[in-house]
């Protein structure tokens, strides 16, 4: 039966008037998705299935849409690259001379550096483990400045990871499904990260506007920043490394600084997610490290000498005897690092290595600059052995 | 004037292929590509339809394709959810709330107008995002991405021209 024949087929609707309440529902079921959205949260489940399944529908097509553009692309850089092959080779020789100029100071620096470490015990941040993607859309409006890329959660990727290219920090990771991952920019109005200007080391937040040149906000200080500045991230709160480049800053036209994207000056085809979470997961990973590390026996001598110490130590009235434990492969080396390399720190818990050098290669031992004296005399009551 | 009554208008041909051309389109500008430093623009392609539909006739679809469409902007884009689904619907209301002014008109004219409807659009996605974000979005991205638009209407214009005989309740 079809509509005209049934009852309902004489009944008058206005067309206009039923538009209008069309309009008024669809504009009431937006407003209720536009309130329910969280979508700049890092846990995984504010991004939602619904944008899980498009993100990984959507990029499979996107890359297969993207490939001819990305293919013509490639053929201009060659055609670009074998008309300006002469000036080209030009400029990479001079900046080679000028690079290698640059390898002996850096060679120098890097040694003195080490050294620097190594007195300090200075605890470095372990190498982030990185996972190479491909940028595959890109959407540059005012509302929204996001990527999608083909990694997702099974190579590892997960939400707050920060994205570099090769110039620079791009942003960071907000949603993740399988093979794919939205990346929130730097320029995205909801992006807030923390830098600071590499010459002052002044704090600022970096903010996004939809525009290509990100705001700083909430500097400090008298002059804390001035046109050409570098701006690295400061690794303040504990989201991002400390350190990536971002930019350099530059006064806008509304008088506010802002910054011009290191990431901007070449196309953000692919990209490099640092499997970054917080500073946690660096303890952790130097944690592991340590643990990993080969410590070596204490030799013939050390092991007399601590049978010296804990003698001398008995040796005091009332004093009381140290649990003699067996010099563990772990506990001995720490103490002769601790009495030999500074007696002025015995007090203080004993540093470990620096987690960059592995012990192997530098045992501790070895590395002792002065033979440890034998103790001569007992030691007062209230010396403490550091062990 | 009831539904009973109406002229047939295949919802199919006026609804649902400039949907699929405005999805094909936005993913075609989606893709990251740059010549010489320069980017794609990013225009909004459903300003097409947004704007055609409800020149063309009051509808009971229209609305709730249009709130589709906006959904595939903000799932596309990573937008807010919702954003550019209330933003297309206040340009589509505003339009069809005007429609009995600017039936007729000559080209111009009509262009005209598609400037104010995207402009309703556009000022309505700069508040919301206001409120949601808590900060000012750029009116420089906010006019690039208007101008990107406006100069999408000869293809509104088209549509319009398709299908404002088709139902001569509305003409």
């Amino acid at each position: 039966m079809s509509f005209r024949d049934s009852p309902f087929g004489e009944v008058k609707v206005p067309l206009a008037w039923m538009a209008a309440v069309a309009v008024i529902v669809a504009i009431v079921v937006a407003i209720a998705l536009l309130v329910s959205d969280r979508r700049e949260t890092f846990k995984t489940e504010a991004y939602g299935v619904t944008r899980e399944v498009t993100d990984m529908v959507a990029t499979p097509v996107s890359g297969a849409v993207a490939a001819p553009g990305r293919w013509s692309g490639l053929a201009m850089e060659n055609v670009q690259a074998y008309f300006f092959a002469v000036s080209e080779n030009r400029r990479l020789k001079k900046e080679l001379k000028e690079a290698l100029q640059w390898r002996d100071v850096a060679i120098a620096l890097k040694d003195t550096n080490q050294r620097y470490e190594a007195l300090m015990g200075l605890k470095t941040d372990p190498p982030i483990v990185m996972v190479d993607a491909r940028s595959v859309t890109d959407s540059r409006g005012p509302f929204a400045n996001t990527r999608l890329v083909n990694a997702g959660k099974e190579r590892g990727v997960k939400p707050g990871n920060p994205v570099m290219s090769e110039n620079g920090l791009v942003g960071r990771i907000i949603g993740v499904t399988t093979n794919a991952s939205r990346v929130l920019l730097l320029t995205d109005i909801a992006s807030r990260t923390p830098v600071m200007i590499d010459r002052t080391n002044a704090r600022a937040v970096l903010t996004g506007d939809g525009g290509p040149n990100p705001k700083l906000e909430y500097l400090r200080g008298r002059n804390p920043v001035k046109s050409g500045d570098r701006i690295l991230t400061s690794g303040d709160g504990g989201v991002l490394p400390r350190g990536l480049p971002v930019g350099t800053a530059v006064k806008g036209l509304d008088g506010r600084w802002r910054v011009i994207l290191a990431s901007d000056t070449a196309p953000i085809d692919f990209v490099r997610i640092l499997l970054f979470e917080d500073f946690s997961q660096l303890a952790a990973e130097q944690q592991k490290e340590l643990d990993a590390m080969e410590v070596p026996a204490p030799s013939e001598a050390t092991a007399q000498q601590l049978q010296a110490v804990l003698k001398a130590r008995a040796a005091i009235p009332g004093a009381a005897v140290p649990v003699a434990a067996p010099p563990s492969s772990v506990t001995a080396p720490r103490t002769i690092t601790t009495t030999s390399a500074a007696p002025a720190m015995r007090a203080s818990p004993p540093r470990r290595p620096a987690a960059r050098k592995p012990a192997a290669s530098k045992p501790v031992v070895a590395s002792s600059p002065a033979p440890t004296p034998a103790p001569a005399a007992p030691p007062p009551p209230s010396a403490e052995v550091p062990f | 004037m009831s539904l009973s009554s109406a002229r047939p208008l295949a919802p199919a041909r006026w609804i649902g292929i400039p949907m699929l051309q405005v999805v094909f389109w936005t993913l075609i500008f989606a893709i990251p590509f740059r010549v010489f430093s320069l980017q794609l623009p990013e225009p909004v392609f459903c300003m097409v339809p947004v704007f055609a539909w409800a020149v063309i006739r009051p509808s009971i679809l229209a609305p709730f394709a249009i709130l589709i469409l906006g959904a595939f902007l903000d799932l596309y884009w990573g937008g807010p959810m919702g954003l550019w689904a209330v933003s297309l619907l206040i340009a589509y209301g505003t339009t069809l709330a005007s429609r009995s002014m600017m039936v007729g008109q000559n080209r111009a004219m009509m262009w005209g107008w598609f400037a104010v409807s995207c402009a309703v659009a556009m000022v309505s996605g700069f508040l919301l995002t206001r409120l949601d974000a808590k900060a000012s979005p750029s009116l420089i991205a906010v006019a690039w991405q208007f101008l990107a638009t406006i100069l999408l209407y000869p293809f509104a214009h088209r549509l319009v021209d398709r299908f404002e005989d088709a139902d001569v309740r509305f003409r």
